[in-house]
């Protein structure tokens, strides 16, 4: 049912209740979005500020997701919600952990980017974290504004994405173990690039997460574990 | 997208939808919502217990049931839920004819128990209840001891020749209806003394002395506390390994808790049979939904 009607309640203060777990979720996903922006940015331009900056905001990331879950948790309690209403609050529950798990990624890079700058820069590698990082970001994008619309469709763009950050995550890879076999005395600095792309590739993994978690609220379908072709299939065989 | 795009070439931040867009209204669902010609998802099941077909009822001019076809399986429970009015207690009625009791209520269709036409003229209405019982929303146990009120129906069936058996019935069935330990010593106390819950395990274990095939339930817990509820809902769970359970109910928690399948009604009309999960996580009629989410009633 790609209609919610969660303003159509007998109860009002139940309307509100789960308007605001959506409007807390969104603004949580607007946070997590601004710290992967900064800690790409932050290492790919070498600039410290930014990237403490992404460090202080993870509190505040951190301290949401704790109110989020409360939340939850009481409409839980108080309304015993069934159907669309309960899906949406297990799925606020469940996206609001990998904006956290995302946040926690992008405070990795952060620290990579300050790390670089004390010991100086990699002599590769920014190519590539600027590629992904722009890829993975519109994957955050696409998950949260399929929430925000219930867009089943764009949830089935993110998967696919996925399979194409997963694609340019490997190959980025090859490319960087080659240079460190070439010149091994590069190798810890290339190593923090490594890792922060395996930190960029962690956040596409939970934005597919999100899209799951999406297509589930709305179709009441659970797509984990399955191929992208078969979570398309069962996604247009329910329409 | 060109391999190194600078980040601030990026398209705009996904941080608007949650600043600006209200949440996604498309059409709503209302009392004038058309319910489906045929229910959605599964109605009719392998071993059916009882198969109703094309079920209509009428008071007067007034046709309260639309045609329902619907079958109960052998030991499950089934719950009807629906908002005031829907038909599903009168639905509830026709299955061991209590309707028969209101002159203007006439009943058209195929009532099957088994092989048994439940309208066949032929019938002994007596009979039918002792296979069919029922539990009614406020407990109504007779004004007599709590030994009577159980001992009641054995009697005047003849399931009992000697005072030992019909002890015995008493016994099993205070004890299935899990009262026997609180009743055990005033059994020749009146059974109007108990508390509400009491007397409604009472109400059940008078229903389970004649050793029926089904129990229908027409809300049975709707003048209870939430412990007394919990103990009918308990007693519902164990009763279901060897009786076919029917319960009405308004609590859509209990339905969700106690069933198997579970029938939502909607204006005298089926509108959706499937099993209970389903209906509760993801119903496929959106009546239904709206129904059990409180959008509507």
């Amino acid at each position: 049912m790609d209609n919610l009607n969660l303003d159509q309640h007998i109860s009002r203060q139940f309307n509100a209740d789960l308007e605001e777990l959506k409007t807390q979720l969104l603004e949580m996903g607007g946070l997590v979005e601004q710290q992967i922006i900064d800690a790409v940015t932050a290492i790919t331009s070498a600039d410290s500020d930014l990237a403490e900056k992404v460090l202080v905001v993870e509190d505040e990331v951190d301290n949401r997701e704790v109110t989020l879950d409360e939340n939850c948790t009481m409409v839980l309690a108080r309304r015993q919600p069934a159907a669309s209403d309960l899906r949406m609050v297990l799925a606020v529950a469940k996206i609001n952990r990998d904006l956290e798990r995302m946040g926690d990624e992008a405070q990795k890079v952060a620290k990579m980017a300050i790390h670089l700058n004390e010991h100086g820069e990699a002599p590769r590698g920014y190519v590539e974290l600027r590629h992904i990082g722009s890829l993975v970001h519109q994957m955050v994008i696409m998950a949260l504004d399929s929430f925000a619309r219930f867009d089943v469709d764009l949830a089935v763009k993110v998967a696919h994405e996925d399979k194409k950050v997963d694609q340019e995550y490997k190959s980025a890879m090859r490319e960087l173990a080659t240079y460190m076999m070439e010149d091994p005395r590069s190798i810890s600095r290339v190593l923090n690039i490594i890792w922060s792309l395996r930190a960029l590739e962690r956040i596409g993994d939970h934005a597919a997460n999100i899209a799951e978690h999406v297509i589930y609220l709305v179709k009441g379908l659970d797509v984990r574990h399955i191929s992208v072709k078969e979570m398309e299939r069962q996604v247009n065989e329910s329409d | 997208m060109d391999i190194a795009q600078p980040l601030d070439k990026i398209p705009a931040s996904s941080s608007e939808p949650a600043a600006g867009k209200a949440i996604n209204v498309k059409e709503g669902v209302d009392q004038d919502t058309p319910v489906p010609a045929k229910p959605v998802g599964n109605p009719f099941v392998d071993d059916p217990k009882m198969k109703l077909r094309d079920v209509e009822v009428f008071y007067g001019d007034e046709q309260a049931i639309h045609g329902i076809s619907l079958d109960i399986g052998k030991n499950e429970v089934l719950s009807m839920i629906g908002p005031s009015g829907c038909g599903k207690s009168t639905f509830l009625r026709c299955l061991n004819r209590m309707n028969d009791t209101i002159d203007i209520c006439r009943v058209k269709g195929s009532l099957h128990l088994e092989d048994q036409d439940l309208y066949d003229p032929k019938l002994d209405v007596v009979e039918l209840r002792a296979r069919v019982g029922m539990v009614f929303q406020k407990p109504n146990p007779f004004p007599k001891s709590i030994y009577d009120n159980v001992a009641y129906g054995p009697r005047i069936h003849g399931l009992a020749n000697r005072r030992s058996d019909l002890d015995e019935i008493v016994e099993t069935s205070l004890q299935k209806a899990g009262l026997w330990k609180e009743v055990k010593d005033r059994l020749h106390s009146p059974g109007t003394g108990l508390s509400g819950g009491q007397q409604q395990r009472l109400c059940i274990a008078r229903t389970i002395a004649v050793s029926p095939e089904v129990i229908l339930m027409d809300e049975p817990c709707s003048a209870l506390d939430p412990i007394a509820t919990a103990k009918i809902e308990e007693l519902i769970a164990e009763l279901s390994e060897n009786f076919t359970i029917a319960i009405v109910t308004h609590s859509m928690q209990q339905a969700a808790r106690v069933s198997n399948r579970t029938a939502y009604f909607h204006l005298g009309k089926l509108v959706e049979v499937n099993d209970t999960e389903k209906v509760f996580t993801n119903p496929d009629h959106k009546l239904t939904e709206a129904y059990i989410t409180g959008r509507f009633g």
